[in-house]
């Protein structure tokens, strides 16, 4: 469906010197990862030099094993932005258990935000919706709870969408749900990180092999790199104060 | 009400076909060869088309059987036909499990343990099952079938413009009250059967005359300008789901207006694309066009006079086509050559088909020449 993605993401690699720092093959177009919208509350979280992030999700943010938990990309996302963020306190904190849905997911939200406090939330949801084949309208109506209940904690909020999974492609109507999300976060005004795409993208160059049946941790774990390095450049962008907002007539 | 012409409208036969085609490639993923798909240039794809023609065809083949054979020789062809689609459901769902179960054996990749787990009913089979033989249970790409079971198919046979206006009031309470059928493990139908009714019964309804009342109306000027200009309204806004930056020029009152648009429950914004294409369609494509009966359109047309088999095989085939794919090789050529194949496959089967009722109906013995089988018994 999104094939002119990949012709676009040809023409446009090697600009952005924003991540030029990272691994080759992390790089994808950059318009997969300019945020749409601003994380004022983070804004104000790094000129105070203390930024708190509360990772909410299921079992596409975490990797099995001993040391999955370290290899995951909200670790990930930890190395970034403490990397990028010269002089600011970096904490990332997370909740994440496999099978969970987004209502389950919301209704875990006020604990997980009062013991933590976060400037931002990332939260990624919608596969095990999808799985469940969850209604479309309640897993919207969960998404704009989930972000109104951040909201009033004072957390800026980023969406992740499902991951992208050749094999189970024919078995996981993904769609309704990836495009569920894409509407809820124009409505609200949060920035989504298109998990899908940038993997997808990945697939069609040929960056990663999705498509290998393999037990190794190796393929995944450079995944899960990549994903906390773009989340970190999509996060430091949308929190810029200077640049004007890329959607700012909206 | 009159049937308008007892000649079978090939131009049925050809855009079913082609919404079969569609269909068949929309049903891969991953397809670099779905970007022809009408999906990408507007808000409708060919569901909508494979719909609305499913209704006309049925209109007019059980409406034919019912003046001459009466009522209940009506009926009983629509429950055999019935009958027809829910084997071939669960014909398709055998297909679908065996691929699932080669999936689970075959594939472990620590990237991807959450989406492992929709392989988890394989644990309990008997409640899948179960609820797939209820209909309750329908996997991806296999939610289309059940729309065959319209129970307004009698009323329409009755008479046509109350059963379409019961049909509009059944979408608009719907939409008021949320209607839905539940579906297994959890949610409802993909595609609701309430919301999508409506473009059966209506083309059921232009088949049953209503499309004579409508022509002065469909041909003017003015509806051709509408439509185009709808056409290309939602061109546009389709072209920004591809490139976010054009988005900003969508004004937020636009945005807010037409999203989301709801494939479940068959959005207006979806139906007003389908009228439009239709419009278009009938206005530069005449019912005796010459090309219809030329070699360019067979392919197409002859798919479309056998849809129930051609769709079932196109279901089958991208299943097949997914599992080339993922054990073979995804590269774009592959994944032309897969779906030049699959059509060609289709078209092949098709004739057969076609082939095959003609000999048997030669040699088939005395049977009453006004009847005409072929079509009475098998083609809505």
């Amino acid at each position: 469906m999104r094939k002119r993605l990949l012709l676009l993401a040809l023409l446009m690699l090697g600009a952005g010197p924003a991540w030029a720092e990272h691994p080759a093959e992390c790089r994808v177009a950059e318009n997969l990862i300019e945020p749409s919208f601003r994380l004022p509350r983070v804004t104000s979280a790094l000129a105070a030099k203390q930024l708190t992030v509360l990772v909410v999700g299921a079992g596409s943010s975490q990797l099995p094993g001993s040391s999955g938990g370290g290899n995951a990309y909200p670790a990930r996302l930890q190395r970034a932005l403490a990397e990028r963020l010269h002089g600011v306190d970096v904490k990332v904190t997370t909740d994440v258990k496999s099978g969970r849905t987004a209502a389950e997911m919301v209704k875990a939200l006020p604990g997980a935000l009062g013991a933590a406090k976060p400037a931002l939330l990332v939260w990624q949801t919608g596969t095990v919706d999808a799985m469940l084949g969850v209604d479309s309208d309640l897993f919207s109506q969960s998404l704009d709870k989930g972000i109104k209940t951040a909201h009033a904690a004072g957390a800026d909020v980023v969406l992740i969408n499902a991951q992208y999974s050749p094999r189970t492609e024919s078995m996981i109507a993904l769609g309704t749900y990836v495009e569920d999300m894409r509407w809820v976060a124009l409505q609200q005004e949060v920035p989504l990180f298109d998990r899908f795409s940038i993997m997808k993208l990945w697939g069609e160059l040929g960056t990663f092999d999705l498509y290998s049946a393999t037990k190794k941790l190796d393929i995944a774990e450079r995944v899960h790199d990549c994903i906390g390095r773009l989340l970190a450049d999509m996060v430091i962008s949308a929190a810029k104060p200077e640049e004007p907002p890329i959607n700012g007539s909206r | 009400m009159a049937p308008v012409s007892t000649e079978r409208d090939l131009r049925l036969d050809l855009f079913r076909g082609l919404a079969l085609w569609l269909i068949f490639l929309d049903h891969i993923p991953s397809n670099a060869v779905n970007w022809v798909t009408i999906r990408n240039y507007g808000f409708s794809d060919a569901t909508e088309i494979f719909v609305f023609i499913s209704g006309y065809t049925a209109a007019f083949v059980y409406g034919r059987a019912m003046r001459q054979h009466g009522f209940i020789v009506a009926s009983a062809r629509v429950l055999k036909r019935a009958w027809q689609i829910y084997v071939a459901h669960v014909f398709l769902l055998a297909i679908y499990l065996a691929e699932i179960a080669y999936v689970a054996s075959s594939f472990d990749n620590p990237l991807y343990t959450e989406e492992m787990g929709v392989l988890n009913f394989l644990k309990n089979p008997d409640v899948t099952i179960l609820q797939a033989l209820l209909l309750k249970f329908k996997p991806v790409n296999m939610d289309v079938l059940p729309l065959w079971f319209p129970p307004m198919l009698w009323l329409l046979l009755r008479a046509p413009s109350l059963a379409l206006i019961t049909s509009a009031s059944v979408y608009a309470l719907m939409w008021l009250f949320e209607w839905n059928i539940p579906a297994y493990p959890s949610g409802t139908w993909l595609f609701n059967p309430f919301a999508w009714q409506l473009l059966f019964v209506f083309g059921a309804w232009c088949a049953l005359g209503g499309a004579e009342n409508l022509s002065r109306w469909i041909h003017s000027p003015v509806m051709i300008g509408l439509a185009i200009t709808y056409l290309l309204f939602a061109f546009s806004i389709a072209m920004t789901w591809y490139f976010p930056r054009l988005a900003i020029y969508v004004p937020k009152w636009v945005g807010d207006a037409i999203y989301p648009i709801d494939k479940t429950n068959l959005d207006v914004l979806r139906i007003m694309h389908f009228f439009a294409l239709a419009i278009i369609t009938v206005a530069f494509i005449p019912r005796d066009w010459p090309g219809l009966k030329s070699w360019f359109c067979w392919p197409a047309i002859v798919c479309g006079q056998h849809s129930l088999e051609t769709f079932c095989l196109g279901v089958f085939l991208s299943f097949a086509g997914h599992f080339v794919f993922t054990e073979v090789s995804n590269r774009v050529v592959t994944q032309v050559v897969v779906s030049l194949a699959g059509i060609a496959i289709m078209v092949a089967v098709a004739a057969l088909i076609s082939w095959y009722r003609q000999a048997e109906r030669r040699g088939g013995g005395p049977r009453p020449p006004a009847a005409k089988p072929g079509y009475a018994g098998g083609e809505p």
